[in-house]
């Protein structure tokens, strides 16, 4: 069985993204930028049913710019066994998922394996549009899954606790923050993932029109947090909060 | 300059797992002078230790300059790579003159973590850079050694497993030749704490796990030694000159770090309603220790290439130790004076790293003795000690 994971380039967690000054979006020139780290744990997920014998071959698919080489590079140094780069500048979820769509009837995969949401934008709905574009089942938010026979078992994070769902492969899956702690890359799988295949495809070779659908009127930067005041003792809290209105 | 694909991912690699260890945990060690023990076992466990150990061995098979790229991340990503460097350099003697049995017998086990090769004993309280005088001594017993003596400065020891020690085998008036005498051997620790081997540690101004050893009648067998007997000097220099451009390569990593630190605090910092790095008396001196760094940096590549090419490379790596010594320790400075009186405050991690960079330039060579070496060896001078 193959398992395909998605992995996007995006602005490092670390650092603090700036607007540029048009409000036009994030200024990404000479910005430190990594794996989602939702896709991050897709990997490790990917892997861990390849290690268990479940899997057979991880691939990795990246759309984005020629630089998100870098991305595949680390999945692949991560333990992926090839790559496919999909160059495209700014696409949006839908167009990512259409070409996705394609890739899966390309390569027949047993599981698409995505990260919930990246962290730039926080769209979250590739794998949703995925799922209702392939007519294949769903299972988001996931915090464990179990492959037997052709289910899949995930138990999705929902308010108030665990969901678990069976699902009829293929399927897509979407990780949450508590499915695994991905794993470091390893020299040993550096010096290896030289030599792994990746591939370079532009959308036109998946017959996926990626033009936006969406305009971004402005980006701008969250409210500065006022300062705080100091209160001498409970009471004071108290009598605070209830001022503000936030205790009765 | 351009890298190849392949080290630019090992830097990224580097980065992510040091992301995992942040100031915070450098701190609590810091202050408690712990062994960054769970730091070294997964620089370890993701393979970048055993860098230099051979494929065929569990290794990665890397050129020392590759070695290099991996101590410079660690330690621009605000990390530690002094609780772990050793196993690098060390290595190289090692490799060039152990026997089969011993790279069977402790590589593989080596590259995965099981044992730790982190000591180094060469210095003595009466021998620090005069490395020929050392009073260590080993006598043949039959099928053992039996070595007395002292050694001062091993750090790590008490954290490793394996401990390459030099020591006399030899008396200094029946040898021929002056560099002649010493022996280097490979040995166990496990088997000698509290059996012969007593190790005290040294606190210092830094969090650096150094300390004393005492040999007393120790026994070792005979197969621990390295090569022939007598030649042991001439197998330390080479690792010498690993161990040079490693640290080397580290004082750029924490120039980097000082660096950054520093033009990311001028950036954020407002004073009189502006940030202080629009005032030039603020970014020239950032942007010297900027110049100064990447001076020094291409020492540094130049070092580790004479090194991987198989030239020798005594002037070079004495060369870069010095000038990456002295720009990481200018870059110390001016990260100081430029966070003004928060970088005293130990949350901002610039004084531990301050503390930790002023070694740099005394240990494992001190600058005068690299200036020495160079007026000698490469200017002609008359030797001057």
């Amino acid at each position: 069985m193959k398992i395909i994971v998605p992995v996007k380039r995006v602005i490092d967690y670390n650092v603090k993204p700036r607007v540029k000054p048009d409000g036009s979006g994030v200024d990404l020139a000479n910005v430190k930028m990594s794996m989602n780290p939702f896709d991050e744990i897709a990997v490790e997920e990917a892997l861990r049913l390849r290690e268990k014998g479940v899997a057979t071959e991880v691939i990795a698919v990246s759309i984005g710019p020629d630089k998100a080489q870098e991305t595949l590079r680390t999945a692949l140094a991560m333990g992926a066994d090839r790559a496919i780069l999909v160059v495209a500048e700014d696409v949006e979820p839908l167009a990512v998922a259409k070409i996705l769509a394609k890739v899966m009837d390309e390569e027949q995969p047993g599981l698409v394996i995505l990260g919930k949401q990246a962290i730039d934008d926080d769209s979250n709905q590739t794998g949703q549009m995925l799922a209702a574009l392939t007519g294949r089942p769903q299972g988001t938010f996931a915090n464990t899954v179990n492959v037997s026979g052709d289910e899949v078992h995930v138990a999705r994070e929902v308010d108030g606790g665990l969901q678990t769902v069976a699902l009829k492969m293929p399927a897509i899956i979407t990780t949450d923050l508590r499915l695994n702690e991905p794993r470091y890359a390893s020299l040993p799988n550096i010096m290896k993932a030289k030599s792994k295949p990746l591939a370079q495809k532009t959308p036109a070779d998946y017959g996926v029109d990626v033009s936006p659908r969406l305009k971004t009127l402005k980006v701008v930067e969250p409210p500065v947090r006022s300062a705080g005041i100091k209160v001498a003792d409970v009471d004071a809290l108290v009598a605070k909060l209830k001022e503000i209105g936030v205790a009765a | 300059m351009s890298e190849s694909e392949n080290i630019a991912e090992i830097r990224r690699a580097v980065q992510a797992l040091c992301a995992d260890f942040p100031g915070a945990y450098w701190r609590e060690k810091d202050s408690t002078r712990a062994y960054p023990g769970e730091f070294v076992d997964a620089l370890t466990k993701a393979g970048f230790l055993a860098a230099l150990i051979p494929e065929v061995y569990g290794g990665s098979g890397l050129a020392l300059s590759d070695a290099a790229i991996i101590m410079e991340e660690i330690q621009a990503s605000g990390c530690n790579g002094a609780s772990a460097h050793a196993q690098m350099y060390i290595m190289n003697t090692l490799l060039k003159y152990g026997s089969e049995e011993q790279k069977q017998e402790y590589l593989p086990r080596i590259a995965t973590g099981e044992l730790r090769l982190q000591a180094f004993g060469v210095s003595e309280p009466t021998s620090g850079t005069d490395t020929l005088s050392l009073r260590t001594v080993a006598v043949r017993d039959g099928n053992e050694y039996v070595i007395n003596g002292q050694k001062l400065w091993t750090s790590r020891a008490e954290y490793s497993d394996l401990m390459l020690l030099l020591a006399r085998t030899t008396p200094r008036e029946s040898v021929t030749s002056k560099t002649e005498g010493l022996s280097v051997f490979l040995i166990d620790m496990r088997k000698v704490v509290g059996n012969g081997m007593t190790i005290k540690p040294i606190r210092t101004m830094m969090n650096h796990s150094t300390t004393e050893i005492f040999f007393d009648d120790m026994r070792i067998p005979a197969s621990a030694l390295v090569g022939e007997e007598g030649k042991g000097f001439r197998y330390i220099l080479s690792g010498m000159n690993a161990e040079r451009i490693l640290i080397a390569a580290e004082c750029i990593g924490d120039a980097k770090w000082f660096i950054k630190k520093a033009s990311d605090y001028a950036s954020e910092r407002n004073v009189f309603g502006r940030a202080i790095g629009q005032n030039q008396g603020v970014q020239f001196p950032i942007a010297r220790c900027y110049a100064q760094m990447c001076a020094a940096e291409l020492m540094v590549h130049h070092a580790a290439r004479v090194f991987d090419t198989g030239g020798n490379p005594g002037a070079e790596a004495n060369m870069a130790k010095l000038l990456a010594s002295e720009a990481s320790w200018a870059a110390a400075d001016m990260c100081v004076q430029t966070h003004g009186g928060f970088g005293f405050a130990e949350e901002y991690d610039v004084e531990r790293k301050f503390r930790e960079a002023r070694l740099y330039t005394v240990a494992p060579i001190s600058t005068n003795l690299i200036l020495s070496y160079l007026a000698e060896h490469v200017l002609g001078l008359p030797r001057s000690y």
